[in-house]
């Protein structure tokens, strides 16, 4: 299975992507991406930008290991997953994560797994810009509750 | 956790629970108390690991609150 994991302070292409997986993972005839984007409100207040940090050698690492729980669970031909760093604006964007499988069943499902594996265990920290300053984000329970049910 | 980077000598493994005890936070407060009213995750040698995993005198541990990526 072709894997490629990047963390990142450039945007990416998802035509770049699609055709990388198209190249690289052979026959797949299901191919799902998801793309997170930085939204202009959280909170009900108005965002100005994001910072992502990250814990370099140990983010790398937790991918890989999204990655092989995937590959455990379903026949995947390609995984990219490709994660941004740094200072982003709203609507720039900040995660991809593009599966190739033989059919869309797979596609989809791996691709929600590894989201929501990386939202829960990925050791990304987002800081949001507001109008009096700055805000660490907070965990959403609701993330928590849907990569655990995956463990079920 | 505030910090980026401390050095703690240890003279024989610990667990991460007795490192939270003696590690405080730029207010002052150990690790221990401010984990009453705040999530704090550990990771040992850049694995996640709960307060019972063992450190031993070479390991690279990390203290961060719950992750907020994608």
């Amino acid at each position: 299975m072709y894997r490629s994991i990047l963390i990142q302070a450039e945007d990416f292409s998802l035509d770049s992507a699609l055709a990388e997986l198209k190249t690289q993972s052979g026959l797949a005839g299901g191919l799902c991406f998801f793309t997170g984007a930085v939204r202009n409100s959280n909170l009900d207040e108005a965002v100005g930008g994001l910072y992502l940090e990250h814990y370099p050698g140990m983010t790398e690492r937790q991918l890989d290991q999204i990655v092989d729980e995937a590959a455990r669970r379903w026949q995947l031909h390609g995984v990219i997953v490709i994660h941004r760093i740094g200072q982003l604006m709203p609507g720039d964007n900040i995660v991809l994560v593009a599966v190739a499988a033989s059919h869309r069943g797979e596609a989809f499902e791996a691709c929600e797994m590894m989201m929501d594996y990386l939202k829960t265990n990925a050791t990304f920290w987002k800081k949001e810009s507001i109008s009096d300053g700055h805000r660490w984000v907070e965990a959403r329970s609701s993330d928590q509750t849907k990569a655990t049910a995956w463990d079920a | 956790m505030g910090q980026s980077e401390i050095e703690i000598v240890l003279e024989a493994p610990t667990t991460v629970g007795a490192l939270k005890a003696m590690i405080k936070m730029p207010n002052g407060e150990t690790l221990n108390a401010a984990s009453r009213n705040q999530s704090i995750m550990a990771a040992v040698d850049q694995e996640m690991v709960d307060d019972l995993a063992t450190v031993s005198v070479a390991s690279e541990v990390a203290f961060f609150p719950p992750v907020t990526g994608g």
